[in-house]
């Protein structure tokens, strides 16, 4: 008599058919490995996912050691971070290893969200992937954060009441928010608990689960490429794409290579560079935090520095709103913009190697403001700065409030039926 | 693409040339050597002579830096342990935090992370630059660290210091010597920032003394870092690993890809 569920793929005999009976395990196997098709021709873009991926590994288990040894208390805190760099054996890698990685995720992650912008990767029918992976991004800042805080040096407790600060600067109840989230009346040991839980419990859950969602709404729709074709509409005689190799062992394969690549450039940091020039771990966090002196220069880690650009632009009332409201608001839609992407793009054509030349220019204009925003946020303000600033954020809006008109305006370059 | 590619990873790189900044006041620049055993412990028996009276190293102990800096953990009981304490502990102090405050200012500071917090060049310059100011409570004060509460503990060995005025070659915008045209030799300003000892006052001669607080800040850059030779030779080996590795997916890849075309 037949067992289990008759509609799966099945071995033939032995302890897997066993299991096969009683869980979907050679399915699983084809449906996300050997019969999951992508198409052939992934170039360098492709490999930031995985790459994500693997940091996460990373950050989970190096982070399920450094728990072992780390203590959430505002006495505790420095002194164990201290512990663990020189009493715990291996101590040091293991927390370079973390604080690195913290900065790797966010390159990485970067460069996955530009491979999604440049070929169209948030388009018909990948709407939820680029949903669920803008909520990723999301869970991932609120890490950053959390985890910021936990070393409690001097940069951890300023630069997370500079953020926390912001809360405060909604009208009506932005105090009383500011102080529901810290417990205290300021950043106190109560804080860095609660912290320590959000990091190490709840924000992991979330992003794993996310994770998750991500890669089985991937694997339902099929990657997408640089030609923006969809490799299913060409299938040969077995059901098998033709533009399509199978991820296990085509690609698992290949993302290898670009394995070895990060973690060679990812030793050279871990081992020779960890402060990463003042950007991964920035000096003043050497020294235990103190409510009673604010540091010269607080700038926030190298990640949130766009953000806190846009933020310090906005130096004017409108609206009857004052400026620092406004550059919340501003702050938080330069985020929440990106959610609404896929309704943004008009374009018939999803690759930027078919757009036209106002979608290029664009996307030129939106990364140039990226990073020049970005490294306007770890210097000090001045007038000269502020208005690049301001240039650069009108650009960042630019890009995608345009969008609608440049996708749909613009001369498309036919796509061709098979990928080059 | 991989245009595209390099331009975003060269606009990035000028972020990077940007870290750490700095005060105003000049430096002077060393190079610390942490596999030199002999300026690392002559540091460390100045550190414990002079500095830990007032200030702790508490995340340093004492048997760590016998086993790194190759010292039999006898002799560092006997010479270096100037307290009750065992090897086995941490570099502290029996001195009150609160009365510390109450005497200087401010507790002195820990300074087992001195190095990473400021770097190995201030804390060289710094150790030099007290000079006699008669308005501060301890009769003297320091140029890369204006009205700083400590004195100049190691007044002994480097004699009094003062400002004095003198004739200093002046130097553009760049920081480059100015040279006169005509004669070819280098112009000078009045300046009355002059760092001069008074002869006779230490017990050192100046290049005496800046040996040792080379030895000082060498301990104390080791002392940040302590594991940092063992990161740089692990980190050889680790990475001499990742690109052999990388070389045989390399092939293997190619291998596997041959037949898609």
């Amino acid at each position: 008599m037949a067992v289990g569920n008759p509609n799966r793929a099945k071995a033939d005999s032995g302890i897997i058919r066993w299991i096969d009976d009683r869980f979907p395990l050679t399915q699983m196997w084809q449906d996300h490995m050997s019969k999951y098709y992508a198409a052939k021709n992934f170039n360098v873009w492709y490999v930031f996912g995985v790459l994500s991926l693997l940091v996460l590994v990373n950050q989970i288990l190096t982070g399920v050691w450094l728990t072992m040894s780390y203590e959430p208390t505002a006495e505790g805190a420095f002194a164990s971070v201290e512990y663990i760099m020189r009493d715990v054996e291996m101590g040091w890698i293991i927390r370079y290893m973390h604080s690195s990685g913290a900065s790797a995720f966010f390159v990485v992650v970067y460069l996955h969200m530009f491979r999604g912008l440049m070929y169209g990767s948030y388009q018909k029918p990948r709407e939820l992937i680029w949903l669920f992976g803008m909520a990723i991004y999301l869970a991932l800042m609120a890490e950053g954060f959390f985890g910021y805080l936990l070393p409690w040096g001097q940069m951890s407790y300023w630069g997370a009441q500079v953020i926390l600060s912001l809360a405060g600067a909604i009208p009506i109840v932005g105090e009383d928010l500011v102080q529901w989230i810290r417990g205290d009346f300021l950043i106190s040991g109560i804080t860095l608990n609660r912290f320590f839980s959000l990091h190490v419990i709840a924000l992991p859950i979330v992003i794993l689960a996310l994770v998750v969602l991500h890669i089985l709404a991937l694997h339902d729709v099929g990657s997408s490429n640089p030609d923006g074709i969809e490799i299913d509409q060409n299938k040969d005689e077995n059901g098998v794409p033709v533009d399509g190799v199978a991820f296990w062992p085509y690609h698992v394969i290949k993302d290898l290579v670009a394995v070895g690549v990060f973690l060679t450039v990812f030793c050279l940091v871990i081992f020779f560079f960890p402060e990463g020039g003042g950007y991964f771990i920035e000096k003043p966090n050497y020294e235990p935090a103190n409510s009673l002196k604010t540091p010269e220069h607080i700038a926030p880690v190298w990640y949130f520095t766009p953000y806190y650009s846009m933020l310090r632009a906005i130096t004017f009332p409108l609206f009857g709103l004052d400026a620092k409201f406004l550059g919340v608001i501003t702050m938080g839609g330069a985020i929440a913009i990106l959610f609404v992407m896929p309704w943004l793009d008009r374009s018939p054509v999803k690759s930027m190697r078919y757009k036209g030349w106002l979608s290029k220019v664009w996307l030129a204009i939106f990364v140039v403001s990226f990073v020049i925003l970005g490294y306007l946020g770890t210097v000090a303000a001045t007038e000269g700065r502020t208005l690049v600033a301001q240039i650069c954020t009108a650009l960042y809006f630019g890009y995608f409030i345009l969008m609608p008109f440049y996708t749909r305006m613009e001369a498309t370059k036919p796509v061709p039926a098979r990928v080059v | 693409m991989k245009k595209l590619f390099l331009l975003s990873l060269m606009l990035v790189m000028p972020m990077f040339a940007q870290a750490g900044g700095g005060s105003n006041v000049h430096l002077d620049s060393i190079q610390t050597d942490a596999t030199d055993h002999a300026s690392l412990q002559r540091g460390m028996k100045t550190f414990v002579n002079y500095c830990l009276g007032c200030h702790t190293a508490q995340y340093q102990r004492y048997i760590r830096a016998a086993e790194d800096l190759h010292m039999p953990e006898d002799l560092v009981t006997e010479h270096l342990i100037l307290s009750n304490q065992k090897v086995g502990s941490q570099m502290t102090n029996a001195m009150d935090p609160k009365l510390a405050a109450k005497w200087f200012g401010a507790t002195p500071p820990d300074l087992t992370n001195e190095v990473n917090l400021r770097g190995a060049d201030w804390v060289y310059t710094y150790l030099r630059s007290f000079y006699a100011d008669d308005s501060r409570p301890y009769g003297v004060n320091n140029v890369v660290f204006p009205s700083v509460g400590m004195p100049n503990v190691l007044a002994e060995l480097q004699g009094v210091q003062s400002k004095i005025c003198a004739q200093v070659p002046k130097k553009d915008t760049h920081g480059v010597v100015m040279i006169d045209s005509l004669t070819g030799k280098a112009l000078t300003a009045q300046s009355c920032d002059v760092l001069s000892v008074e002869a006779g006052t230490g017990s050192l001669s100046q290049a005496q003394f800046d040996a040792v607080s080379y030895d000082l800040t060498n301990f104390m850059s080791y002392m940040a870092k302590p594991y940092k030779t063992d990161s740089q030779r692990i980190g050889m080996w680790a990475i001499l690993f990742t690109m052999l590795m990388t070389v045989v997916f390399y092939f293997l890849k190619k291998e596997f890809w041959r037949d898609v075309h």
